[in-house]
């Protein structure tokens, strides 16, 4: 116990307080026995929680033996004020005490005011009565607690508090869990809706080659032909034919190669990886696929396309299969537009599609426009927002928008932007910087 | 080649005239050379159009020319299907021989187009020597 209340006494005084500071020494030292010692047989006592009473030295001890158990290993008490009144036999000694408790690094400081009466019994001060309490905490009509019951409330609250953030942490992770699957279940969607323009595209280039193989095998045979004939001059055109077929062969492989590679990076859980990319490329793959894939889902339905690409865009870094997902996205739903509006329109309504490529200097614009129906002007602003889609219960997942929001915006730091006249068109711009 | 353009001109021996409309560009090589030796003895002659709509021009411009149309069904613009629909609801003369390629187990295209009036089927991919045949009983 430290003492920094530094008050003049007389003799008198200095023998009541050498008593009233051992007394509260020997609770500092939880030694109970001593501090009983400066007590009387008739002490009373009242506590600064409201059941904190003693009508005697029994239940006084009682309460202290209580008391001594709650404290933490390490604790301080620090006399900070002291007042003595002298009345007769009796003595009134006020403190104002500071409790500093240690519960394993966390420190609880709390102020207690205390008045000790002293009676003078023969030779020696003896204390019969204590009162505490928590001037600065009091609040009306609740049941306030000795700093020990109230360090107790406090580790149960952290208690609690770490419980539930346990929780709120497993809720966390399940929410992002649930997240991941629905992306997954979004990609997956988008990839179903495409896997018969992806065979459409496939089947044609490995006719190709399968042609081509073929016709080589006879043009290799009617070289031979020739050869033998000594016409050399016919011999050489073929071999040049079979060359350019070679040549064709070739090509149509990487073609669907391409396309291959292309399924399979969109299926992918994308690890957000960028690499130089040819956008123009990404831009006519994309075209193609959402195309053949729409077309796949409808026969009856047929769109003009446009592509118009800037030549000689650089190759920028993206994530390509990223941006092939908001492309096929965006694509998507603007053939879905247009097919809307031919159901409504008919006949004398072409439908068409224009996605255009263009070098900005330090960013590459991408623009998809429809002449399909346009975004209405009272859901414009909600059209970014997770799970929000005009589209009838089980046609849309609400997800595609805010997904390619999400990756053009938060994983290439470009713009996604939409302009739209209702009824008439509807063309979304992306912009993707890039460092030269 | 100059061989079988004098023939054609001069009317001496029956020709074919084949209409192959696809928006695969590559078809025109392929046919070319498929078909080298049935073109060089002025047997065939090919022409080729890359969409619906070019191919409309062409038989608007050319009466009386093409016997047979070979078509893809899946092209961006007007589709094969809608291609077929319009030959045979427009008077062509003489009425050209329609072929239709459908892909491979593509009920719905081959009912449509059937329905749609069309002379005969391949699926893709194209066997040559199948449509060799067909073109050979034709002439």
């Amino acid at each position: 116990m430290k003492d920094n209340s530094n008050i003049e006494a007389n003799e008198t005084e200095k023998q009541v307080l050498l008593v009233h500071d051992a007394f509260w020494k020997a609770l500092g030292d939880r030694d109970v026995e001593k501090r009983f010692s400066f007590c009387a047989e008739s002490i009373t006592f009242i506590g600064s929680a409201l059941n904190e009473k003693a009508a005697n030295r029994e239940e006084y001890i009682a309460i202290n033996k209580k008391g001594v158990q709650q404290y933490p290993d390490k604790f301080e008490m620090t006399i900070l004020w002291k007042r003595i009144t002298l009345a007769g036999d009796f003595a009134i000694v006020e403190t104002e005490v500071e409790w500093e408790m240690n519960f394993d690094g966390r420190i609880d400081k709390e102020m207690l005011r205390n008045s000790v009466v002293l009676k003078k019994t023969g030779d020696h001060w003896l204390i019969v009565h204590v009162h505490g309490s928590m001037p600065d905490y009091r609040l009306a009509g609740q049941n306030y607690m000795t700093n020990a019951e109230t360090s107790k409330r406090n580790i149960e609250l952290e208690q609690q508090v770490f419980q539930r953030t346990k929780e709120l942490n497993k809720t966390i992770e399940i929410l992002k869990s649930t997240q991941a699957q629905l992306i997954q279940s979004e990609k997956m969607a988008s990839l179903g809706e495409l896997t018969a323009g992806i065979a459409h595209e496939i089947q044609n280039p490995l006719n190709f080659v399968n042609n081509f193989s073929e016709v080589n095998t006879e043009l290799i045979d009617e070289m031979k032909e020739e050869f033998s004939k000594g016409n050399t001059t016919e011999a050489v055109q073929l071999a040049e034919d079979i060359k350019q077929n070679n040549e064709k062969i070739s090509f149509h492989g990487k073609r669907a190669d391409s396309i291959v590679k292309g399924m399979l990076q969109h299926s992918r859980n994308s690890s957000g990886q960028k690499e130089l990319t040819d956008i123009n490329n990404l831009a006519d793959e994309c075209l193609r696929l959402s195309y053949h894939g729409f077309r796949a889902k409808d026969h009856s339905f047929n769109s003009k396309t446009e592509t118009h690409f800037e030549e000689g865009l650089p190759d920028i870094q993206v994530a390509p299969q990223d941006i092939g997902r908001v492309l096929l996205n965006l694509i998507t739903n603007s053939f879905y537009s247009v097919a809307q509006k031919r159901k409504q329109v008919g006949e004398g309504y072409e439908p068409m599609i224009e996605v255009a490529t263009k070098n900005l200097g330090n960013a590459i614009e991408i623009r998809v426009r429809d002449n399909g129906n346009g975004v209405p002007q009272k859901v414009l602003d909600k059209i970014f927002q997770p799970f929000f889609t005009t589209k009838p219960t089980g046609e849309g997942t609400g997800l595609g928008l805010s997904m390619s929001y999400e990756i053009i915006t938060k994983g290439h730091g470009g713009q996604l932007q939409v302009d739209t006249q209702e009824g008439e068109y509807a063309e979304f711009r992306i912009t993707i910087p890039f460092k030269h | 080649m100059l061989n079988s353009e004098l023939q054609y001109h001069l009317n001496i021996e029956p020709m074919m005239k084949i209409l192959v409309v696809d928006d695969e560009t590559d078809v025109q090589t392929l046919f070319e050379q498929r078909f080298r030796r049935e073109i060089k003895n002025g047997e065939m002659h090919f022409d080729f159009a890359f969409s619906g709509e070019q191919a409309l021009k062409y038989l608007n411009e050319h009466e009386q020319e093409a016997v047979l149309i070979l078509s893809d069904i899946n092209m961006p613009g007007m589709s094969g299907l809608e291609l077929l629909g319009q030959i045979k609801s427009k008077y062509f003369k003489p009425p050209p021989v329609v072929m239709m390629i459908t892909a491979y187990g593509d009920a719905e295209n081959f009912n449509t187009a059937k329905q749609l009036g069309a002379d005969d089927f391949l699926t893709k991919p194209v066997d040559f020597t199948e449509l060799k045949e067909k073109l050979k009983t034709l002439i």
